[in-house]
């Protein structure tokens, strides 16, 4: 796989634009759940996730080979969030989600899975209480909390997309964790 | 509220799978006797359970359709190249067909003389072939190793090769318009060229 992406860089960077079909195809779940976690909206997450995909094309030149290429994306997807996220007044997304299709959505989903409706509506709670409490942390914890929990990276991978030493990123997990303990742990 | 700094420390390394055999040890005995530090890492792992399996959503269905249409334009050469190595027969007919009638490489480095197309209307001034305000040319107009500018209308295909077009806002084009800068370009022009000739003999 990672000779696949490199090839495709390469083609790229020489101006092949429909190679970058494939990096899009490869990165797009993954840089999409990001910006979800980190907006809490999925209309505002795809558009910033849309976005980042055109900012690593414009800048594929700046990219450096010897960092892996997904946290070279997840940098600067993490960057637009944040961005974003200071834009946003707060809390609006609250009120944005819980009235808008996405739960909608999420309910026939586990519907079709099966479950009782009483189950499915109990698990959507648990799945909003959740997203909320990961949008109640400041965003250098939820940055980490992020990257570490909804995309598995290892300590190492998140240093390196944040350019922050090793330590910060786990004493910033640590917080994290406390802060969502105190939301969800009592559950 | 667990008993110290420390043993809340040990449970955050444990959760990063960053703690030493020892540690771990004390970790576990102490949490076997003290009730509060046991609730307390029990509700961390819960609340890494929560958050580990929260449900995933996917982009639409049409995303990558969104990002390809919204990057900015490639480099035209890049395109033909493409196009020429996904039509591998194609290029290669008409390279040969080329190739063979004409000696285009020694046509593209030797020809460096200032020519155009004699159209009625056009004025010349030092290798710019002008199309003056309220003037209409028709028919086709190539110019070669010079520019043009196009101040009134053309009712025909401009083509400029190694040289510049310059369209005022006045000026008027009904055909394509197009510049010819690099031997990729020259051979392009020089293939649509022979398959418009071919396509004529045998619709006739
Ligand atoms: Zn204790």
């Amino acid at each position: 796989m990672d000779t696949f992406i490199k090839q495709r860089i390469k083609a790229v960077k020489k101006g092949d634009q429909s190679a970058f079909a494939d990096i899009v195809e490869m990165y797009k779940d993954k840089i999409y759940q990001l910006c979800y976690r980190m907006l809490g909206n999925r209309h505002e997450a795809e558009d910033a996730a849309q976005e980042a995909f055109i900012r690593a094309y414009v800048n594929i030149h700046t990219y450096d080979p010897t960092m892996k290429f997904s946290s070279w994306l997840y940098r600067i997807a993490t960057n637009l969030s944040i961005d974003r996220m200071r834009k946003k007044k707060p809390n609006v997304y609250l009120d944005a989600e819980v009235s808008g299709t996405d739960g909608l959505t999420m309910y026939s989903q586990l519907a079709d899975e099966g479950a009782s409706p009483e189950d499915a509506l109990e698990s959507l709670e648990l799945q909003q209480m959740v997203q909320e409490a990961i949008l109640k942390l400041p965003e250098k914890y939820r940055t980490v909390i992020v990257l570490k929990y909804i995309d598995e990276l290892s300590l190492q991978e998140i240093s390196d997309i944040l350019n922050l030493p090793i330590g910060t990123v786990k004493t910033r997990i640590h917080r994290g964790r406390e802060a969502l303990r105190k939301h969800l742990g009592h559950l | 509220m667990p008993c110290s700094e420390k043993i809340v420390q040990w449970m955050h390394d444990y959760l990063d799978g960053d703690i030493q055999k020892e540690e771990e040890q004390q970790l576990r005995s102490h949490i076997q006797q003290c009730e509060a530090c046991r609730e307390h890492f029990y509700a961390l792992k819960k609340t890494v359970a929560f958050v580990e399996n929260v449900s995933h959503f996917t982009p639409s269905d049409d995303f990558i359709k969104k990002v390809m249409y919204n990057l900015p334009r490639e480099k035209r050469r890049v395109r033909w190249k493409r196009w020429l190595t996904h039509h591998p027969f194609l290029t290669a007919a008409s390279l040969f067909l080329l190739l063979s009638t004409s000696s285009l490489w020694a046509v593209w480095q030797e020809d460096n003389e200032f020519s155009f197309s004699k159209q009625e209307h056009l004025i010349v001034q030092n290798h710019t072939v002008i199309v003056p305000e309220g003037k209409i040319v028709e028919g086709d107009i190539v110019v070669r190793n010079g520019d043009i500018k196009i101040e009134g209308e053309v009712h025909g295909n401009v083509t400029v090769i190694n040289g510049h077009k310059y369209l005022a806002s006045a000026g008027e084009v009904t055909g394509q318009i197009e510049e010819v800068n690099e031997v990729f370009d020259w051979i392009w022009y020089n293939v649509k060229r022979v398959g418009y000739n071919i396509a004529k003999t045998l619709t006739k």
